[in-house]
């Protein structure tokens, strides 16, 4: 064998030196600026005209944890009945029969186009349309009885919700490759099976980070149903601020129980990440 | 006299204004290997997708182990029928696809006992038995809880081999099963397949092997556009091909 050929002279061995970490002056100025303007905003909050001996009385005070209960049982039911609803739809969506697409498309196009707090209030005053509801002959109800606060507040918010989670589900549907429909018709399986045993389960681990998204906005959107006197956080908070008259105090009982909800959502959300990343060598970290 | 597995008579399909298949008419004989060769976009991958119905024929007619496929005469008209009654014809033929179309989120062992299992509701314990022994017979006894993203292209399209015998069809579809294959990994997939059709499976495999076909295949037939040009023994057709578009696409390959 040859000896390999002289290397060229003026490139010198570099292989024993370290990188040198660099100051970074910037960095650190704007972070203590930063620092600076937080203690001047909290400054100016400890010495404004704000009573911090109510808001830690109220913060865990029996009407405003009921809230905070209630804001959930909403969440979760109404994001519950949004993604059943999302799924349905995005599945006939991408239906070849054109009566089933036609259906999806105007829900979409209805619960999409117009306000949220809208259709709470819609839903809420049905009695003014419907007097009595039911099935001829079976069953009938005078609506105010039937439609509460909490019915009028989970279908409003269910529904639109449903309406929003359409579109995530079919962007994930979209998002499986063709081939695994060939693959799982290839088996048998008919198009309902193949979603659900094969295309679902792929499509879960591209929406739930935009599923997440928006069980975060339907925490915070359960607020409207304070117009239609569901008991929920804002609206006990506000009920308490109507008989003392400390506004801002329990504004901000209601807006730390928010903060705290949507901090324990996050991780949360990592885990299912997991969860579905199966198979995938990419995991969520 | 025995009857042909697959009687195909007059297959046109078209894609918008191309002409995929124009009038193809084929036996395929139970036990047979036949090798299907052409340049891409001579239909011959149109031709296995319309035996396995992932698409519908727009003329003519196939029928499997003497039964016509996807749509049924009626008072002088075909009606197509349903996707369950099609999802039953499709049990009859095991498809292995170019880039595998393994599902991801299951596990080699799962990949093969999902349609034993959901499609055709066998007990789980007899179903898991057949998979782990066809795992072993693709030779990856090994890799039964891998899932496939942590297997190389060739250990893939076994497994997806394994899962298309899983549901013992009686005709197996090979679509350029080697082509997505790193060079070095196309052996031990043709390798499964010489040892299936040693077995007396009945095969259609479209391929750009030559030397598979030649050694394998009992007949070979060459397609360009959209039509059979030629078609005869492997050593024929490869080895002394008669017509002059055949001659030109060999010489092409090889």
């Amino acid at each position: 064998m040859k000896p390999a050929p002289a290397l060229a002279e003026g490139f010198p061995d570099l292989s024993g030196m370290q990188i040198a970490r660099e100051p970074h002056w910037f960095r650190w100025l704007s972070a203590a600026l930063i620092v600076l303007v937080l203690a001047a905003i909290a400054r100016a909050f400890a010495n404004g005209q704000i009573e911090w001996s109510y808001v830690s009385r109220f913060l865990t005070a029996k009407v405003i944890l009921e809230g905070i209960v209630n804001t959930m049982v909403m969440a979760v039911l109404a994001m519950a009945l949004g993604i059943f609803l999302g799924i349905v739809v995005a599945v006939m969506r991408l239906s070849p029969n054109p009566v089933l697409k036609t259906v999806a498309a105007g829900y979409t196009w209805l619960f999409r186009g117009t306000p949220l707090i809208l259709q709470l209030l819609l839903w809420f005053n049905l009695a003014l349309v419907f007097p009595t509801i039911g099935i001829p002959g079976l069953w009938s109800a005078r609506a105010v009885d039937v439609m509460t606060p909490f019915l009028a507040a989970l279908l409003g918010l269910g529904i639109n919700q449903g309406a929003y989670t359409s579109e995530v589900m079919r962007a994930g549907m979209l998002s499986v490759d063709i081939g695994q429909y060939e693959a799982a018709q290839a088996i048998g399986m008919g198009r309902l099976r193949a979603l659900r045993r094969i295309v679902l389960p792929q499509a879960m681990r591209v929406v739930i980070p935009p599923l997440g998204n928006e069980f975060i906005g339907m925490v915070k959107a359960t607020s409207l149903a304070s117009v239609i006197q569901y008991p929920e956080l804002l609206h006990n908070a506000e009920n308490i601020y109507y008989a003392n008259s400390r506004v801002i105090e329990l504004l901000i009982v209601a807006g730390l129980w928010y903060l705290l909800v949507v901090s324990i959502l996050t991780p949360l959300q990592m885990l299912l990440e997991r969860r579905f990343a199966r198979g995938t060598l990419r995991l969520a970290r | 006299m025995t009857k042909p597995l697959v009687a195909i008579r007059s297959v046109a399909k078209n894609f918008g204004e191309f002409q995929a298949l124009r009038s193809v008419s084929l036996d395929v004989w139970p036990g047979e290997v036949m090798c299907l060769i052409g340049a891409s976009g001579s239909g011959k991958t149109t031709l296995l997708r319309c035996i396995n119905q992932l698409a519908a024929v727009d003329a003519g007619g196939i029928w499997l182990d003497g039964e016509l496929l996807g749509v049924r005469e009626q008072g002088g008209r075909l009606h197509r029928l349903s996707e369950r009654e099609i999802g039953r014809q499709r049990l009859k033929t095991g498809m292995v696809f170019q880039r595998f179309n393994l599902f991801p989120h299951k596990t080699a062992l799962e990949n093969i006992t999902e349609g034993p299992l959901q499609v055709q509701g066998r007990k789980s314990d007899e179903v898991r038995a057949e998979a782990l022994e066809l795992l072993r017979r693709v030779g990856l006894s090994a890799k039964a809880n891998a899932y496939p993203a942590e297997l190389s292209g060739g250990q893939q399209q076994r497994v997806a081999i394994a899962r298309a015998l899983a549901m013992k069809p009686m005709l197996m579809l090979f679509d350029e099963p080697t082509s997505a294959l790193d060079p070095e990994l196309v052996g031990e997939v043709l390798a499964v397949m010489k040892e299936l059709a040693k077995s007396g499976m009945t095969m259609m495999v479209v391929t750009h092997e030559l030397g598979f076909a030649r050694e394998v295949a009992d007949r070979v037939v060459y397609m360009d556009q959209g039509a059979i040009v030629e078609q005869g023994r492997a050593s024929d057709v490869l080895g002394a091909p008669r017509e002059e578009r055949t001659k030109a696409f060999l010489s092409a390959v090889i």
